[in-house]
């Protein structure tokens, strides 16, 4: 079963099969297993202590990630929260004052940036994530047989994701330069009237949700195919007897057994896209005025430009909040349709 | 992007695109003497190598434990980091980090960049200490070695694809950083993402400067996804699909 943000531990759900066993290596004879590394000498002192760190293993092994954690992570969660009950500006030499709830109180009242940013986060990452299964559900299913170039394909996919969202940004800024870019050109080819793109307070956020889309469809491409390889042969044989077309096959048989793993993909794109930051900022910077200023962008001008460290942070309490509850919704979804 | 790189201003602001044009090195020669490159370069190197080594360095052993003695609750809190917005650590960070003059350093930076690289390498390295069979350890022990001497010499060596497919990410996920970089970068310790981005700033746009700039960024990235395809397919389907 695949699983993907709840229970990823192994836990009382039974141990998991090998995501993918070790390949090409014969397991060595248990009499050689000493000598694999010559580290013997190295070694002597750690021996002599063996004992007590055997003993110890499961608290000593995870002890400094867990520091880390704790340092780095927790600590500044509890840091933010208490933040966002103050007044604070970096910029004057006051410390904080306390305001209590005054913070979550003017965000969640009277501030219409703050309720634009919501719906504007929602709306980018619906409509993101939509595009992005549908298409890489499709594009999945017809990459599915023995092809050539099969690998040149995976890589040519792979690009996208990994390309630095800097990068991106700035080659998306020629692409839709309303004189020189390619994007208008096209149109202009196919006899279309030019568009202004992310000039446009109205085409600002679609036309990032394209470049999302461009980002991320391979990555929902690429966990189906892999889904697909795991499915079991029976149920398609079964189609086939019952003379089922092709359509009906997929729809009532590839795309249920898929269901947990698109949901799964669907889960973790939603939880990055309502995050999305690098690619908004080095575009519009939120604009042109507040039209592509999402919740992270948002929060990002609070802190760092206007220097407002507590009303940021409630708006970033809040944020967490919303992510979350994204997550836990969309982690509910995973159980298989009772078909 | 490639193309453009290598086009005089004029060329590019030619409408339609043209595809004959005189080829230059101007732009290049532009981003890597007048800009600097070869040194925000550096910085993102080190920064990335850093990060990856030190989240390897915390992240394996802690991977190997929640695995072998089901410390489900430490998973979660992994799970935790992924969700939280990464800004929500900064505002903190950036008080800390100012307080202590470290703004502007690379600790600062391989810190912040291990909170990504941290929870990445122990959410792909679980499953994979999972999935070897306890016997392994066990032969070893019976030989006389210590449990940890089984882990690191026994069963490290078995885990290589899992430990490539999670530091080449580790790596490429601290290479493409630019919010972190924005606030924690100074003039000492800037990075690509951060030089690319600063091509903006101009009143007139240098199309051709900020191509160039954008190839400099990317051909390593492109050179790692060519050579390690399989890996990295692994890392960033990791989590969804596991049978």
């Amino acid at each position: 079963m695949p699983r993907g943000l709840a229970g990823d531990a192994g836990d009382a759900v039974g141990r998991r099969q090998p995501a993918r066993a070790f390949s090409g290596r014969t397991p060595f004879e248990p009499h050689h297993v000493c000598s694999v590394l010559p580290l013997g000498r190295t070694w002597r002192w750690v021996r002599l202590r063996g004992g007590w760190l055997d003993r110890n293993l499961r608290y000593v092994f995870p002890l400094p990630a867990l520091a880390f954690i704790v340092v780095m992570m927790v600590f500044p969660l509890v840091y933010t929260l208490r933040l966002s009950c103050t007044e604070w500006s970096m910029s004057s030499m006051s410390p904080p004052a306390w305001v209590g709830v005054a913070n979550y109180a003017s965000l969640l009242g009277s501030d219409q940036r703050f309720s634009g940013a919501v719906w504007r986060t929602f709306y980018f990452t619906v409509l993101a994530v939509v595009l992005e299964t549908v298409l890489g559900v499709a594009i999945a299913l017809a990459l599915n047989r023995d092809m050539r170039g099969k690998n040149l394909v995976k890589t040519i996919f792979l690009l996208p994701m990994v390309a630095t969202p800097v990068a991106v940004g700035m080659v998306w800024l020629l692409i839709y330069e309303p004189t020189i870019g390619i994007a208008n050109y096209l149109l202009s080819v196919l006899g279309l009237p030019p568009l202004h793109w992310l000039a446009s307070p109205r085409q600002a956020l679609p036309s990032l949700v394209l470049v999302d889309v461009w980002q991320w469809t391979p990555m929902i491409t690429l966990i189906v195919l892999a889904a697909l390889t795991a499915l079991p042969r029976d149920p398609f044989e079964a189609a086939l007897v019952d003379g089922a077309t092709p359509w009906q096959t997929v729809r009532h048989v590839t795309l249920p057994l898929l269901q947990p793993a698109i949901v799964a993909a669907m889960t973790l794109r939603a939880i990055d896209a309502l995050k999305t930051f690098d690619i908004i900022y080095t575009m519009t910077q939120g604009g042109p005025g507040f039209a592509s200023e999402t919740l992270n962008i948002y929060s990002f001008v609070l802190g760092f430009q206007y220097f407002q460290m507590g009303k940021a942070s409630a708006l970033l309490m809040i944020f967490f909040a919303i992510v979350l509850g994204s997550a836990i919704i969309l982690s509910w979804a995973r159980r298989p349709v009772e078909a | 992007m490639g193309v453009s790189s290598f086009k005089q201003q004029a060329d590019i602001i030619r409408t339609p695109p043209t595809w004959v044009f005189r080829p230059t090195l101007l732009h290049y020669r532009e981003v890597f003497g007048q800009y600097q490159f070869v040194h925000f370069m550096w910085n993102s190197l080190v920064i990335a190598a850093g990060s990856t080594f030190f989240s390897l360095l915390l992240g394996l052993p802690a991977a190997y434990s929640i695995a072998r003695f089901r410390q489900s609750k430490l998973a979660l809190v992994i799970l935790v980091a992924r969700i939280v917005p990464g800004i929500t650590f900064l505002i903190p960070w950036f008080i800390l980090f100012s307080r202590l003059r470290l703004v502007d350093t690379y600790t600062s930076l391989i810190l912040s960049h291990m909170l990504v690289g941290l929870p990445f390498i122990i959410w792909v390295m679980v499953p994979f200490f999972e999935s070897l069979p306890k016997e392994l350890e066990e032969a070893a022990m019976v030989d006389g070695s210590t449990r940890s001497g089984a882990f690191l010499r026994v069963l490290l060596p078995l885990t290589g694809p899992g430990i490539l497919t999670s530091s080449i990410l580790s790596f490429v996920f601290s290479w493409n950083n630019f919010m972190f970089a924005v606030v924690l970068t100074g003039a000492r310790t800037r990075t690509l993402p951060i030089a690319v981005f600063n091509f903006l700033s101009y009143s007139e746009i240098n199309w051709g400067g900020l191509m160039a700039a954008a190839v400099v960024i990317t051909v390593p990235i492109l050179v790692i996804a060519l050579v390690a395809q399989r890996y990295i397919i692994a890392g960033l389907t990791a989590g969804a699909v596991k049978g």
